[in-house]
């Protein structure tokens, strides 16, 4: 019995420790930018240097677009949402989520398949014909429903005459991460993903890509918009802005992006 | 309402609760009955599934299928596929999901019955294998209902494993659980909510049986 007493004794310690208030990080401001997974390694970057000049920390969000959307819809205290396309801005635009006029169209991204290096699939030299080939059991995809890379990558299949007979084959993932994570870890043969996320060091090291023809599919230009809720919306703003600068722009081109020109 | 998700949910959930029961009961009588000093280890291991977030399960289970592994590359030259995205891999991820929630309502009610009963059945020389069907079978009814259940009702409830490894194939991989997300995604509130509806009420009514079940409340099954 005494014992349990001691065990209870320590549990209460423990429970006091968790609830007591952590020191908080109480400096600069928190900017929250809610992006689309295929952002991960060049928003990284820009973010950290966007840090290094404006002295405001910034905490990156990763999901599918439809899903940050969603939970933008619902309440979620984001200040900046970078989206993969452009219809989920105007939709927060349209439902007065976003501030009117914030949104910008800061890069345009385009697919590749890829498999991984160690495949007896040659994707360069087979293009489509790699997704037909008879070891292919399984394409992973982003979830048409509501990651736009999935819906790009449904309107090549499309496009190029397959995806009826492909249909069965398609598994989808959740955003374009774990749509990468399938073909890594072998379960998917070949990928339809962002050329952002395939040339990141990790995907470039272990695989091979080819780049889908861009007119089988609508130019993948993605939006941000500042959010209504942001409680710092000029220093959002100063991030969406921060996007379009020749410093970002750069970063962006690196990572596989193409950059629009500045708006007229 | 999507039906093709509820039948196949309710295939797996099948599936998953009679094969618990054919891996559990060993399982959760040799836990109960064996003198092994190392068998808390096994417990603990039988019990993760509880504490582990499913991510994890099904991250590891992931790789596993995958063909970057012996077991991936092995199952894919025997049966010509990789068990992720297939409706035979939700089950293994499943049963390995909802393992305590049967072993532990099994052994509980195995640890139960009266050991003098389990003598006096060995002295009138009935073999083991005989006293388990004759004598602990039959008084651990309660608890065997409650881990089929409880493994039924927790198979259809997941969610994790299946988004980590199913790759939301439409009447293959595409569970109830996981059809909601979607509709959610998709921002399709008024169906999702009526599918969760559903769900609410199966839950409530499966739990309200065991517990009915469990209190002898016999009137759930009116002509006993």
């Amino acid at each position: 019995m005494r014992s349990v007493h001691r065990s209870m004794g320590a549990f209460f310690v423990l429970l006091v420790a968790f609830l007591c208030p952590a020191k908080v990080a109480a400096q600069t401001t928190m900017l929250t930018v809610a992006a689309a997974a295929n952002l991960g390694p060049a928003l990284r970057e820009i973010s950290a240097n966007f840090e290094k000049r404006g002295g405001a920390h910034v905490t990156l969000v990763f999901g599918s677009s439809g899903s940050l959307a969603t939970q933008i819809e619902n309440g979620a205290p984001y200040d900046v949402f970078l989206s993969a396309d452009l219809d989920y801005p105007h939709r927060l635009e349209s439902k007065g989520l976003a501030v009117l006029g914030s949104l910008t169209t800061y890069a345009v991204g385009s697919l590749v398949l890829w498999a991984p290096k160690t495949s007896a699939l040659d994707v360069r030299e087979l293009g489509f014909k790699a997704l037909t080939a008879p070891g292919v059991r399984n394409i992973a995809i982003a979830n048409p429903e509501h990651a736009p890379y999935g819906k790009a990558a449904v309107a090549a299949l499309r496009r190029a005459n397959l995806y009826d007979a492909l249909k069965s084959k398609l598994v989808l993932g959740e955003d374009v991460a774990q749509t990468a994570q399938f073909v890594v870890s072998g379960n998917a043969q070949v990928g339809i993903i962002p050329l952002s996320l395939a040339i990141s060091p990790e995907l470039a090291r272990a695989g091979q890509r080819w780049e889908l023809p861009p007119e089988y599919y609508l130019a993948m230009e993605q939006g941000a918009v500042v959010l209504r809720k942001s409680k710092y919306e000029k220093l959002a703003q100063d991030f969406v802005n921060y996007l379009k600068t020749e410093e970002a722009a750069a970063i962006f081109r690196s990572y596989g992006y193409g950059v629009p020109g500045p708006r007229p | 309402m999507n039906w093709q998700a509820f039948a196949l949910t309710a295939r797996l959930a099948m599936i998953v609760a009679a094969a618990l029961v054919v891996i559990g009961l060993p399982t959760a009588y040799w836990i109960t009955y064996s003198r092994r000093r190392w068998k808390f280890l096994v417990e603990a291991v039988v019990s993760m599934p509880l504490v582990l977030p499913p991510t994890v399960l099904g991250y590891y289970l992931l790789v596993l299928f995958g063909n970057t592994t012996s077991f991936g590359r092995w199952y894919e030259s025997v049966s010509g596929h990789t068990l992720a995205f297939t409706f035979n891999g939700l089950v293994i991820g499943s049963i390995l999901y909802s393992l305590p929630f049967a072993v532990q309502p099994f052994a509980a009610s195995f640890a139960a019955v009266d050991t003098r009963l389990l003598a006096a059945s060995a002295t009138l020389g009935a073999s083991g294998w005989r006293s388990f069907w004759r004598v602990i079978l039959p008084l651990s009814a309660p608890g065997l209902v409650t881990g089929i259940a409880l493994s039924f009702a927790h198979t259809v409830g997941e969610f994790g494993v299946v988004l980590m490894i199913g790759g939301n194939i439409p009447g293959v991989t595409r569970t109830v659980s996981i059809d909601i997300y979607d509709q959610v995604q998709a921002a399709e509130f008024a169906s999702a909510g009526q599918t969760a509806l559903v769900l609410l009420i199966f839950s409530f009514v499966v739990l309200s049986l065991v517990y009915a079940l469990n209190r002898k409340v016999w009137t759930v099954w009116p002509f006993r």
